[in-house]
């Protein structure tokens, strides 16, 4: 039991990630009818929003500190990051330590504007050409922008530590009537997990609950007669696109500190979150979030060791076998409109 | 001649003289001038050419006729060169017992494959490929272990049992691949004056395997299948509603593709027998979906083009560093100099892949009919008006 209920919480944080992806695919795909290759590289670009800043906030100048000395007898080199000298030394080093969150603030307006050039520059000539080159397009546009970021950050992972309140374990377990250390969880996953919810329903509410959202869905139920009542709606989807880019952003900025950024893994993120949409149901919002955590959760549970000794690997491929058997059982994924993409 | 039509047999000629004659061609500059580096003339690359050649041949069957885009093909090659380098191991060194397993193979999983992805079309088709080679690629990488080797990747040992040859050489080592006792890393180096051309034994055999590979899908490109193939790309309800069924072409074409790539794959592991996951890795598929793409899919030349054009600048690119740019513009000012060397740095050695990426993109926004079409409008340009061809007629909606 303490074992299955661990591995619903392992497959929480990487459920989450695969929903946020995943979400902003279904939205620009629901919007806008592109396939977007390039959404992985998005988020990846969220997460180097956080190395970044963490960068940036830690920027430092050398100042001799008479007080102490070196081997030699020499007044020590101290490196003094500007956030110190400026804030004090008690705020300053708050604000390095939380730079990851800051990040978020930062990495919104960052990730709209690219996703605003992305759409305006290069995605709209394609909403008339066939799926096939959209995928094409986007997927140079992946290598591109992947490529440039190896350009500045290299090739290693970079760590981007969470703030130093989250780090270590809650024990869950105590909570739910186990023994102590059986069910332990790092915080900063809570928190993930925690944001990715939030994230999750604001797009949603945003979507259901305001004038513009409803206009956005009328538009991707039937794009023309919206149209034709005299709404803009091409300049609503540039925005959605935004907003799409915007949830990959954060996405990756909150996972910085989970996994060290590298510049290759939005590729990674990306197959896979390919499948959840596809497994979700190609346009569907709540599927692609209900897939997410389906197959995050579904990942670890393979990977537990009982369930490895009877099928050895099955944690490398339970998500494209499930993947499988749902496109060609039920094409339009699990909670698909009737419909649309079924061939 | 062999059954093709005057344009096409001149094609086939001039491809066969191109491959022939590559040593020469690839090799202009002297060896020990500046300018040797661009040669591009020796036996590992050049086999590198033609072993692409024939991997995008394959794919252009696939996507250029009936437009399904598979992002799972490197499974095939990653399966060939797997079962080639079993065989080096289980029978002898002879290459053609690996390459025939090695298209079979490819051929039988390409069938499996091809008969669950084919169930759906468009953008479905190319994410299940993608699964089911990314799939492959995991279970190489860890679980088949056994057959695979994981991550070290299948090698020759001196313990293999190599029932028709012999386990070690005399002097105990490992046997290198033969055709019949040609050793493919047998080179003949041909000094000229200042020019020094090598021919090598294997990269003879991946050509002249190439050309014939070509001449098959010219023939495929040409014939009824072929015609069913590209009425599948152009409108396929149509085509089930004069009573044809597309399934079994677009099946036959899959296999085909597949057949190719394991060719290719067999092929790789022959110039160098080992094999590991990484071909397989959806990465290498999208390679091969460049190569077609940026020669120009749907034409019988462009893939070739576009495998010779990719691995060409990749290996150039890759060669070219600061100090080769400041002796280039070592003519301008100093602080020109500098700035031109700074702008042109991130594009050039490691940085190959971003100028692929970029080249990709304009070449899918601007030319979606890649190098050829672009051939084919310069060509335009300098022909009189009146006998341009009528406007293309597009089939009636």
């Amino acid at each position: 039991m303490d074992a299955i209920i661990l591995q619903i919480l392992n497959g929480l944080d990487k459920g989450s990630a695969y929903a946020l992806i995943a979400l902003g695919l279904t939205l620009i795909f629901g919007t806008l009818g592109v396939v977007n290759f390039a959404h992985g590289a998005l988020f990846m670009i969220g997460a180097f929003c956080a190395v970044t800043l963490s960068k940036i906030l830690s920027l430092s100048y050398v100042i001799l500190d008479e007080t102490q000395t070196d081997f030699l007898g020499k007044p020590l080199k101290v490196k003094v990051p500007y956030a110190e000298s400026w804030f004090g030394p008690e705020i300053g080093a708050a604000i390095i330590d939380w730079s990851v969150p800051l990040a978020i603030l930062f990495s919104i307006p960052v990730m709209l504007v690219i996703g605003f050039i992305m759409e305006r520059g290069l995605i709209k000539h394609f909403y008339k050409r066939p799926h096939a080159d959209q995928i094409l397009v986007t997927f140079g546009l992946a290598i591109v922008m992947q490529e440039i970021i190896k350009y500045f950050y290299g090739a290693n992972p970079i760590p981007t530590p969470a703030p130093d309140v989250f780090t270590g374990s809650f024990d869950f377990g105590v909570l739910l009537g186990f023994d102590p250390n059986v069910i332990i969880y790092p915080y900063w996953r809570l928190v993930y997990f925690g944001f990715s919810a939030i994230i999750i329903g604001a797009v949603f509410s945003f979507l259901r609950f305001t004038t513009f959202g409803m206009v956005v869905r009328a538009g991707m139920a039937d794009r023309e007669t919206v149209g034709l009542l005299g709404i803009d709606i091409d300049k609503r989807f540039t925005l959605m696109f935004g907003i799409a880019a915007a949830v990959a952003g954060l996405a990756g900025v909150m996972y910085a500190p989970i996994n060290s950024p590298n510049y290759h893994m939005g590729m990674d993120f990306l197959v896979l979150s390919f499948v959840v949409v596809v497994v979700g149901g190609m346009g569907s919002l709540p599927g692609a979030v209900l897939a997410g955590f389906l197959l995050g959760t579904l990942e670890s549970f393979a990977s537990m060791n009982e369930v490895k000794s009877i099928f050895p690997g099955i944690d490398q491929i339970i998500i494209y076998v499930v993947a499988i058997l749902i496109l060609l059982t039920r094409p339009r994924g699990l909670m698909g409109r009737k419909g649309v993409m079924e061939d | 001649m062999f059954g093709l039509e005057k344009k096409d047999a001149t094609l086939l000629v001039i491809v066969a003289i191109l491959t022939l004659f590559a040593p020469f061609l690839l090799n202009p500059f002297p060896s020990e001038s500046a300018m040797a580096q661009f040669n591009a003339g020796y036996p590992d690359l050049m086999q590198r050419f033609v072993i692409f050649g024939i991997f995008a041949i394959g794919f252009n069957i696939l996507f250029g006729l009936t437009g399904y885009l598979s992002f799972g093909h490197a499974a095939f090659l990653g399966v060939g060169s797997y079962s080639a380098v079993w065989m080096f191991k289980l029978l002898s060194m002879n290459v053609i017992p690996a390459i025939v397993l090695s298209i079979v193979v490819a051929g039988l999983f390409s069938l499996l494959i091809g008969f669950i992805s084919l169930r759906r079309s468009g953008i479905y088709f190319s994410i299940l490929t993608l699964a089911f080679a990314q799939m492959s690629f995991n279970l190489a990488y860890s679980v088949l272990t056994p057959i695979t080797n994981g991550e070290t990747g299948l090698q020759l040992t001196l313990n293999d049992p190599r029932v028709l040859g012999q386990s070690a050489t005399a002097d105990g080592s490992i046997p290198v691949t033969s055709l019949f006792g040609l050793e493919m890393r047998s080179t003949y180096e041909l000094v000229m004056g200042p020019w020094t051309f090598q021919f090598n034994a294997g990269y003879y055999l991946c050509a002249i395997i190439m050309v014939l590979a070509f001449y098959l899908s010219i023939r495929i490109f040409r014939s009824p299948f072929g015609l069913m193939l590209r009425a599948i790309k152009s409108n396929q309800t149509r085509m089930s509603y004069t009573g044809l069924n597309p399934k079994p072409y677009t099946l036959a074409a899959f296999v085909i593709s597949g057949m190719y790539a394991g060719l290719a794959g067999g092929l790789m592991a022959s110039m160098d027998p080992l094999a590991g996951a990484e071909r397989m890795q959806w990465t290498a598929s999208g390679e091969v979906v460049l190569m077609t793409i940026l020669g120009g899919a749907g034409t019988l030349i462009g893939p070739v083009l576009g495998a010779g054009f990719i691995k060409y600048f990749e290996n150039i690119f890759s060669k070219i560093n600061d100090t080769v740019l400041h002796s280039w513009f070592s003519f301008m000012p100093d602080g020109l100099e500098n700035l031109v060397v700074m702008l042109v740095h991130p594009f050039i050695g490691k940085g190959w892949h971003l100028t692929l990426g970029l080249m990709f993109m304009m070449v899918v926004i601007f030319l979606p009919g890649g190098l050829v079409e672009g051939g084919q409008r310069i060509r335009r340009l300098f022909r009189r008006k009146d006998d341009t061809p009528a406007a293309k007629t597009e089939p009636a909606e």
